[in-house]
């Protein structure tokens, strides 16, 4: 795999801070294995930076190094202006963390545990109490912030882990897959609360994710990993245009080797690829290529079990760059 | 594209701020788990009775004095020893809770002995049910009040001076089955002492080994404030045994702290 697909647009406002986040050639091994594999990444301050890959891309492991929670293995991290290595607690200070899998104490109270959250910041007794009830109006939780959290329903958990995160004040916040195992209601309002933390209160947010509606709603940029490697960044819709306006999907079943190269030089035909039983072929004008690759595929050895038009998704743009897809079965 | 504009409350605070923080969430969770505090009031109290209503008669000519004031200290052993943390911080392990608090800025020693000092607490308090079955059925300290707090002290030290062992297991394994056999370690070191029988009553191998073995000089030092009164050199040797004790625990505690948090920045 080469160099990283890098879309760029031109941003429409100048944000002269220094990034929220700035990796150089980060790796991190488990013994001969490259969890992250020389991932060059900035994330501007305000914004909305989703990380996208399959389980096991090395999204977590990133996470993990950019929170101070794992030490990189070689290159460099700088996290709100400070290296995660050299100045862990300057790092922690600055940042909230979700994880993937709230990470919670059912023994206490939501209450309890976000007081304590604060304590452990350095709140005094009013700030904490203040900000408590700060972070409680930006999470719903309701009257249920003063039952025990073993009793929350998994989407609660995931809005006081939210709201944990929160407690400090901090200038950024990751989220890694912040709604993995969610019912789409709870997805919702996950979502809706995230978009809200950036843009009434500037925070900028790290995501996680394998859903690719998540990173496409939310995410002002997105970057895509695969084995442990950067190797697509940009926003959801440059990503998406860039192979191509329309999506013809054949589903086929046979062997032709002949029938890509022959797609390719039809007229209006940008791109095409195969992904397991999928042929991926990416046209200009959708509709006007239909038809010439409909009679090329049946006049081909192959046999075609669908055929359909549609506008290219993330996955698309994933499975052009490695061959498979991000979302998997049981991901949902 | 928002900009935050907000100034980051978060600050560094003290090593006592961070301990007392972490000691009072260990304190709070206390009384919603009375499961993990009952049986350390019934265990020594089904030793101790049973023990007594044993051995008393035979006991009473080895001992040369009320074998009720000698088993006062098997039954305070019985109460503090094991009561700890322990389980809680393997469920914060699992749970991820424990990555959680590590992403704050309290400092790691303070995750730790937070949980170590609460769980002093706890034993003090334990040792309040044990005294007054011993003062119920008729046991007095010839050492006064002084020597019944003393002998809170010792026993605090004693259960802090153990308590490492859970630690330790915790930290290395994270899993519950282990902390709970960890507890196993106590029985040889417990019943191959005094504890129930004393020394000149011991034989054999059996005496040699509650000689060298220092549960027996942390037995003796308890039961001397409650019998034969104010022994320093009986006291020092209890708080030399408490402390080899509790290097050794300790250390083991530190060092599987500091693996599990290895791997962090």
């Amino acid at each position: 795999m080469g160099m990283p697909l890098v879309v760029e647009e031109v941003c429409s406002e100048t944000v002269d801070t220094e990034p929220a986040i700035r990796t150089d050639a980060l790796v991190r091994r488990f013994g001969p294995t490259s969890a992250v594999d020389g991932i060059d990444l900035v994330v501007r301050c305000g914004e909305i930076y989703g990380f996208l890959g399959p389980n096991g891309a090395g999204k977590s492991t990133l996470i993990r190094m950019l929170c101070t929670l794992l030490r990189p293995s070689a290159g460099r991290a700088v996290v709100a202006g400070h290296d995660v290595v050299a100045e862990p607690n300057e790092v922690r200070l600055r940042i909230g963390v979700a994880l993937q899998e709230a990470a919670l104490d059912n023994a206490q109270t939501g209450r309890e545990l976000l007081a304590l959250q604060g304590r452990l910041y350095g709140l005094g007794r009013d700030s904490v109490r203040r900000r408590v009830d700060e972070v409680l109006d930006l999470v719903s939780i309701g009257a249920a912030i003063d039952r025990r959290i073993g009793t929350y329903s998994g989407g609660m958990k995931r809005r006081l882990d939210l709201a944990a995160a929160l407690v400090h004040r901090p200038e950024l916040v990751f989220l890694d897959e912040p709604t993995t195992g969610l019912d789409p209601e709870s997805r919702a309002r996950v979502w809706s609360e995230v978009a809200r933390l950036n843009r009434e209160l500037g925070i900028t947010i790290f995501l996680t994710t394998q859903y690719l509606e998540e990173a496409d709603a939310l995410a002002h940029r997105v970057g895509i990993i695969s084995n442990g490697k950067l190797v697509a960044e940009g926003t959801p819709d440059h990503l998406k245009r860039s192979i191509g306006a329309d999506l013809v999907v054949a589903r086929v079943s046979g062997h032709d080797p002949a029938v890509l190269d022959r797609l390719k030089e039809l007229q209006g035909v940008q791109m095409v690829s195969r992904v397991d039983d999928a042929l991926l072929i990416a046209a200009s004008d959708g509709p006007a290529s239909v038809l010439p690759v409909a009679s090329l595929l049946y006049a081909s050895a192959l046999q075609v079990d669908s055929l359909t038009l549609r506008s290219p998704t993330l996955d698309d743009v994933f499975a052009e760059l490695t061959g498979s897809h991000i979302e998997v079965a049981g991901a949902r | 594209m928002a900009v935050a504009a907000h100034a980051v409350l978060g600050r560094r605070t003290g090593f006592l701020h961070d301990l007392a923080t972490v000691a009072g969430r260990a304190l709070r969770a206390v009384p919603r788990e009375p499961t993990a505090v009952i049986p350390a009031v019934l265990v020594p109290a089904f030793f101790y009775t049973t023990n007594l209503g044993a051995l008393e008669k035979v006991a009473r000519y080895a001992v040369g004095f009320s074998y009720k004031a000698f088993l006062v200290p098997m039954a305070i052993a019985f109460a503090v020893t094991g009561m700890s943390r322990a389980p809680a911080l393997v469920t914060d392990v699992q749970s991820g809770y424990f990555d959680r608090l590590c992403m704050t800025p309290v400092r790691r020693l303070a995750l730790l002995l937070g949980l170590m000092a609460a769980d002093m607490a706890v034993i003090i308090v334990l040792c309040l049910p044990v005294l007054a079955v011993g003062f119920a059925v008729g046991v007095r300290f010839v050492t006064g009040v002084p020597g019944v707090l003393t002998f809170i002290g010792l026993s605090a030290l004693w259960g802090l001076a153990f308590t490492g062992i859970p630690y330790a297991v915790a930290l290395k394994t994270g899993s519950p089955a282990a902390v709970n056999a960890s507890f196993v370690i106590f029985f040889p070191a417990f019943f191959l002492s005094d504890a129930i029988m004393p020394r000149q009553a011991l034989t054999g191998w059996f005496a040699a080994i509650a000689t060298y073995n220092p549960v027996t000089y942390v037995i003796n030092a308890l039961r001397a404030l409650i019998v034969t009164g104010w022994d320093a050199r009986v006291l020092l040797e209890g708080l030399a045994a408490l402390t080899g004790i509790g290097l050794v625990s300790m250390s083991a505690a530190l060092l599987a702290l500091r693996g599990r948090v290895a791997q962090q920045s």
